[in-house]
């Protein structure tokens, strides 16, 4: 569980850009951080792995607060993946790549080799595991990044961006590897702007504004908000404006195939 | 004669296995908005690179067919010169502009192309204005925000006032609200300077409305050409692209038996649609 | 870290900001030169306090307090340099103090010169046009290499790499999943900025007009001319004048 306390967060250079946050993820939660840029996002879950540690308040990682815990250790819990993964591959080969934190954690030889074929064949990566992980196109460097935080089966997995500079089919294939991993209990967290990726996965929505938590709920309650989502630089889902558009349609609806059986269902009623 | 002429262009980069682009041909009329988009790997930006010259001079590799843009040779001309009439705006806002105020950036081309200080003066006044970014122009770029960055971008490609516009992927980087934005401010190019735009978009439910060519490639080939309702169907969903959400709904519908007349590519004419069967 | 924070420029409005590029090193320059005419530790501690209400003025104190303190391992190194090697504590102390009043009048004039200001008063006296730009490129981008760094570093953090645990070599080794992506990530983003740069006809042609001119005001002249008179001064001072100084009697015991 990642339980967060009047969280403040002030950078050295007295920006001050979390200002109060409160907020409780279960295990297994699927859960998406969105609003502007610059409202603090990837500040708040950089201090859920300990990178960051709070001004004021506290973070509880299955109950052990990260002030008193090192980076390394909560990483073993919490898997980050950043946004850019240039900013982390440096290994010869993909093996040796997605190896790395198992060494630093310290895991014996066979064990690691196990995982690394493991999480290689979920995230379709065989075919590349002894090739240079510079040598890949950009979105299966994206899934070497992935692979190596994820073969550390941390309980809770956060992604920064995950979907920037994904085509369609890259979306789909990770939409459907979260539901995977939401079966696995793991707790998933995403930070992100795609209202359309977060209308067809529907996750739990926490909007971030100016350092405050201004909307807490289910996808389709606040994406339809039109101030809101106004608010927080982002648009509403198309299937939602359709629906705010014609009268008698009911207002929380933000994907496609329940737009299809709603529609379909009240032509069928008419007739 | 098309602003954009492309036969049989096909292009490996230097050491590559395959090649990026495979025979295509594409011709587009001054004026005209396209959209090109396509899976990842696709070629999309190894097309815009053949656009300025960026490939072959910059990305040397294995080039055939001809390619003419503005009635030159993207072979037989440097970047420089065909910058002067194809302007390229990058993905990431970060790394295309590096001066330490706004105006300063707008006018780097101007002052790479030699210009007089009063006509550099006047482009830079123009861009600034054009692209609404006048109150930016002492800002430093890394103050702004994502869009604003865009905006300037733009501006500084616009002071050289070029006939094309490439942009690959711009909204990559941004929120919704400042991906809307700059799809707007390009569009407004589009329309009222007549510049003629090629858009490298995967973001099609904010752009197409702007346009009304779509072009899918796909492995390298131009495997879909034409309107947004022509191409925004089974196929295109097939490739792998973000068909606007509006249009895959009527498509599902349609599917299902209702009786769609056009598939709609905005949620306006999806609005239109929805109404009518409802009230049919 | 914090030492290149005293470097780093920031867009004030201050007097010394707006101060032409090239008056300003004029007076660095003076400066320099001062410190290396003389041994004396009052006056070359004089050289270093005078600077003081220039920062202040720059309104970059706090900056400049954080660079003194982080160049204190070098200005401590120098100190024992110069005394392992025979010369006096007094000699010692002064090379130090000179040291600071060089890296303090650096630190001035990179704090409140903008790169791009740089650039144009290298243009301007006739400098070749690329070199001006490489040169304000690498400055520009150094604000942008240490957030990727910091990146970088967090990052690698995540994946439970200890930077401050292991005995020395593994420190050193430690650093390599720092250093390759970083080194990476410059080369991707100076493959980008070339592209970008090829895209709007850089180096089209030779006779190339800045929009922007530098231009010195009165205030700047004067500077000038204050500066050089100070260098005079100081020239006939160090080898006419009777100058007043100080002598530390101490000597580290004679090891070798």
């Amino acid at each position: 569980m990642i339980t967060v306390e009047g969280l403040r967060y002030v950078y050295p250079n007295a920006n001050e850009v979390l200002r109060g946050i409160d907020l409780t993820i279960e295990d297994g939660d699927f859960v998406a951080i969105m609003g502007e840029n610059g409202a603090g996002k990837t500040t708040l879950v950089k201090t859920f792995n300990g990178l960051l540690k709070p001004t004021d308040g506290r973070v509880l990682i299955d109950d052990v607060e990260t002030k008193k815990a090192s980076v390394a250790a909560l990483s073993r819990s919490v898997g980050l993946v950043f946004q850019n993964p240039d900013h982390q591959l440096f290994c010869e080969t993909v093996r040796d790549e997605v190896a790395y934190s198992l060494r630093n954690f310290g895991y014996p030889p066979d064990v690691i080799e196990r995982r690394v074929r493991g999480i290689l064949e979920t995230l379709d990566l065989m075919p590349y595991m002894d090739s240079s992980p510079f040598m890949l196109s950009g979105g299966e460097r994206k899934r070497v990044a992935l692979a190596s935080v994820l073969v550390s089966n941390p309980r809770h997995m956060v992604l920064d961006e995950p979907t920037i500079g994904q085509d369609y089919q890259q979306k789909d294939r990770l939409r459907n590897f979260i539901v995977q991993l939401n079966t696995q209990r793991k707790t998933v967290v995403v930070v992100t702007h795609d209202v359309e990726f977060v209308a067809e996965c529907k996750p739990r929505v926490v909007l971030l504004s100016g350092g405050k938590i201004t909307a807490d709920g289910r996808a389709e309650e606040i994406l339809t908000d039109g101030a809101l989502v106004e608010r927080a630089s982002l648009l509403r889902p198309q299937i939602s404006l359709l629906f705010s558009s014609v009268s008698g349609l009911p207002r929380d609806v933000i994907d496609v195939f329940t737009a299809k059986a709603v529609i379909s269902n009240t032509v069928r009623g008419r007739k | 004669m098309p602003i954009i002429d492309i036969k049989n262009l096909s292009f490996s980069y230097a050491g590559a296995s395959r090649p990026s682009l495979n025979d295509i041909n594409l011709e587009v009329e001054k004026g005209e908005f396209v959209i090109v988009t396509g899976p990842s790997g696709c070629g999309k930006t190894t097309l815009c690179r053949c656009l300025n010259g960026l490939v072959p001079n910059f990305y040397t590799g294995e080039l055939t067919g001809e390619v003419s843009v503005c009635g030159l040779d993207i072979r037989r001309q440097p970047t420089s010169v065909l910058s002067r009439h194809v302007g390229f705006v990058f993905q990431n806002p970060e790394n295309q502009l590096f001066s330490l105020t706004a105006e300063r950036d707008v006018a780097f081309g101007p002052e790479n192309l030699g210009l007089s200080r009063e006509e550099i003066r006047k482009r830079v006044e123009w861009a600034l204005k054009v692209t609404g970014t006048e109150e930016l122009r002492d800002r430093a770029p890394y103050e702004l925000s994502g869009g604003q960055q865009q905006r300037v971008a733009i501006a500084s490609v616009l002071a050289m006032e070029p006939e094309v516009m490439v942009l690959d992927e711009p909204t990559s980087f941004l929120d919704p609200k400042s991906s809307r934005e700059i799809l707007g401010v390009v569009a407004k190019l589009n329309r009222e300077l007549g510049i003629t735009v090629v858009l490298v978009e995967h973001r099609l439910d904010l752009a197409t409305r702007h346009s009304d060519r779509i072009v899918v490639l796909d492995k390298g080939v131009v495997a879909l050409d034409g309107p947004p309702r022509n191409v925004y169907g089974k196929e295109a969903h097939l490739i792998g692209i973000g068909v606007p959400k509006v249009a895959l709904l009527f498509h599902l519908l349609r599917q299902d038996g209702q009786q769609i007349e056009k598939i709609p590519v905005t949620v306006e004419e999806a609005e239109k649609e929805l109404r009518r069967i409802l009230t049919d | 870290m914090r030492v290149f924070e005293g470097f780093k420029f920031t867009k004030l409005q201050t007097p010394i900001h707006s101060m032409d590029p090239r008056a300003k090193f004029v007076m660095i320059m003076v400066v320099f030169a001062i410190s290396l005419l003389f041994t004396n530790v009052l006056i070359l501690t004089v050289i270093l306090l005078v600077q003081v209400p220039l920062i202040w003025l720059g309104r970059s104190i706090r900056r400049w307090g954080g660079s003194m303190k982080g160049g204190v391992f070098l200005a401590g190194l120098i100190f024992f340099m110069n005394l392992l090697t025979g010369s006096t504590f007094t000699y010692s102390l002064a090379m130090t103090i000179r040291f600071l009043a060089l890296m303090s009048s650096f630190s001035i004039f990179f704090m409140t010169t903008s790169p791009d200001d740089l650039g144009l008063a290298l243009e301007q006296a006739h400098v070749p046009y690329s070199l001006c730009f490489t040169f304000t490129t690498a400055v520009r981008l150094v604000p942008t290499m240490a957030v990727d760094a910091q990146t970088v570093i967090d990052a690698q953090r995540s994946r439970g790499l200890e930077l401050d645990k292991g005995n020395f070599l593994k420190r050193i080794r430690n650093y390599i999943p720092i250093l390759i992506p970083l080194i990476v990530s410059a080369i991707r983003r100076s493959i980008e900025l070339a592209e970008a740069l090829e895209s709007r006809a850089f180096g089209l042609t030779s006779r190339r007009q800045s929009l922007i001119v530098l231009r010195m005001k009165m205030s700047d002249y004067l500077t000038i001319l204050v500066s050089i008179l100070l260098l005079v001064l100081a020239v006939w001072a160090s080898i006419y004048a009777q100058l007043p100084s100080i002598e530390i009697p101490f000597q580290l015991p004679r090891l070798w």
